[in-house]
């Protein structure tokens, strides 16, 4: 047996200076093109370093979305990975983490049924919804221990890894029974872009697509993990007031001021 | 919904940090709009202790769930001892610190016990006989607005955002919850402190940030000395964090740390839409720099034209001298 590391990817907008729709309350998408999450391309580079020091590992990317989500999957395959699948359930295209994390679930849980999981790699978060929960919600659903935060994984063998896990204040560092989700962020790696052979590979890929049929997820499950909490609706943010500009005749006059309105406001 | 609010609090080596106290009032918030009650869940290695210290007002109960075990932050024993507390009462809400750990616990445990999630909330308030929350996506460049109509719902509280519950009432009754952990998937192996002494960022009051403009790593010198001065967290821009000049922890933006302090100092910093998605949602934003038309400039509270380096310790004389030497 070999390792099996899964890289969850999410195809996102290539800026988050979006602009609102305040009349339907929705993110105004005409015009919007879209890659790969930026975080997750260190989830990639971390699965294919663990391929790398692993001969014979396999690396298959998954994502969840629409049209556009194919693209950021070749975009995984040329970056190394060797498989990909696309799940498209579009009434998961809600921003939900909760529903989502369900599907992607039920999607593992077919993936790992055909070759054992050992680890499922994250990036940080989204850089649309910002969460940066679906992998402890991920190993939620499967009853699998999770680590969000992580800088470093070693000691990887087929039944267990130590992870190092950045919180306020230090590191914890966790030895996680396989199989398990791992989140990562940007300490963990310098990713490498796609290699000659890596895109051309990506061209040939056949990406396979499941449906919500194909994983196992019916109507009643929608209704329960889409429907309970959900996003009404999207609104601009308040602009901010216009700011002062502190003037003076010298540095020291301009930092009297600031000090100044520093102490009135409190701030200081 | 159940009328019954539940405020997690988790402690950070042996002590309950700010984020348990802005938790309990966003509870409070939400208490007083749905006319509901507020309980709060202790748990840790010394919880009883920790809950008698607990002192805030219109807190009805404090569970608090007591194990060595607890010492050290594992999800998987921690999820136990949360799930033995909750067990057998409803709770329409319950409500999470959004440090590491809060939102690694809140989200492993939304899954387990079937309860939608709200993330990183901003607000939290009745609407219409519904729990409704806001949180910002897209870095703060849109505000979504949730709803839940389910029976329990868990949310995970932004840090720096509520204010922190005042500790002027008496502690609740305290019940201790006994708590066996079983086998777990995780093993916690050992905490490592962050070397040095400096403020975490996240949950920070005050930063003092620098960028490109500082134009080498020396100029932190000048930016530490002034965060030392105001009681800052030290942050940076990817540039200055490129360039080498100081470690990836420091760096705030859409590639680093989020955050919102009360006070944000960006030294040197033009403010690129990928810095500004870090931190625009500050309290206040001074801004200094030598070039007045730089975004960063535009988007401060406060701004200074000046040479940073000339200014800078001119501040630092300048709050010295206030605060009498």
């Amino acid at each position: 047996m070999s390792l099996h590391i899964v890289v969850c990817v999410k195809s996102t907008p290539t800026t988050v200076n979006v602009s609102i729709d305040g009349t339907a309350g929705k993110i105004k998408t005409a015009g919007l093109s879209y890659a790969m999450n930026p975080f997750d391309e260190y989830a990639v580079e971390e699965a294919i370093r663990i391929k790398e020091k692993n001969p014979g590992a396999i690396v298959t990317a998954l994502s969840l979305g629409p049209e556009h989500t194919e693209g950021t999957l070749r975009e995984a395959v040329a970056r190394g990975a060797d498989k990909a699948v696309w799940l498209s359930i579009p009434e998961c295209d809600t921003h939900n983490s909760y529903g989502t994390s369900h599907a992607l679930a039920m999607a593992l849980k077919k993936i790992h049924a055909e070759n054992a999981v050992h680890l499922v790699l994250f990036g940080k978060n989204a850089s649309d919804g910002n969460a940066g929960v679906t992998a402890a919600q991920i190993a939620g659903w499967l009853n699998w221990p999770a680590a969000i935060s992580v800088k470093k994984i070693d000691s990887l063998n087929e039944t267990e890894t130590v992870v190092w896990r950045a919180v306020e204040n230090g590191v914890d560092v966790l030895k996680l029974k396989l199989p398990a989700c791992v989140g990562t962020i940007k300490e963990i790696n310098d990713p490498r872009l796609p290699s000659l052979k890596g895109k051309m590979a990506s061209k040939k890929a056949v990406i396979p697509k499941w449906t919500a049929q194909d994983i196992g997820l019916k109507a009643e499950d929608f209704s329960s993990t889409l429907e309970p909490l959900k996003i009404e609706n999207f609104s601009a943010p308040p602009p901010r007031p216009a700011g002062l500009k502190i003037e003076g005749a010298s540095a020291a006059e301009k930092a009297k001021k600031l000090v100044d309105i520093l102490i009135e406001r409190k701030l200081i | 919904m159940e009328n019954q609010i539940l405020a997690v609090c988790l402690p950070q080596q042996g002590v309950l940090p700010s984020s348990a106290f802005e938790v309990l009032s966003a509870a409070k918030n939400l208490a007083n709009q749905s006319q509901g009650k507020v309980f709060a869940a202790v748990l840790g290695e010394k919880a009883q202790e920790l809950a008698k210290g607990l002192t805030v007002s219109g807190v009805e109960k404090i569970f608090a769930a007591q194990h060595p075990k607890l010492t050290h932050n594992n999800d998987e024993i921690y999820a136990q001892a949360l799930s033995k507390i909750i067990e057998g009462k409803k709770f329409g809400a319950i409500l999470f610190p959004g440090t590491i750990f809060g939102k690694s616990l809140a989200a492993l445990m939304s899954a387990r016990l079937k309860a939608g999630l709200g993330v990183d909330i901003t607000e939290i308030g009745m609407d219409g006989g519904k729990i409704q929350a806001r949180r910002a996506a897209y870095s703060g460049n849109a505000l979504a607005t949730l709803s839940t109509t389910q029976e329990t719902s868990f949310f995970i509280v932004l840090p720096m955002v509520f204010p922190q519950a005042e500790k002027t009432g008496n502690a609740a009754e305290i019940v201790p919850v006994p708590f066996e952990p079983a086998e777990t998937k995780m093993e916690y192996v050992s905490f490592q402190p962050e070397a040095s002494s400096e403020i975490d960022l996240g949950t920070a009051e005050r930063i003092v940030s620098g960028g490109r403009g500082l134009g080498n790593a020396e100029g932190f010198k000048v930016i530490r000395e002034l965060a030392e001065t105001v009681k800052a967290a030290v942050g940076a821009s990817r540039a200055a964090v490129d360039a080498g000049w100081i470690p990836y922890s420091h760096q705030v933006g859409l590639t680093g740390k989020t955050v919102h302090p009360k006070l944000y100092v960006a030294c040197g910093i033009s403010g690129q839409i990928q810095h500004l998605a870090g931190m625009s949602s500050s309290g206040t934003i001074v801004a200094l720099n030598t070039d007045p038309e730089c975004p960063m400039m535009k988007t401060a509270s406060l701004s200074v034209t000046n040479d940073i380096y000339e200014l800078i310790p001119l501040i630092v004389a300048e709050i010295k001298k206030r605060r009498g030497g």
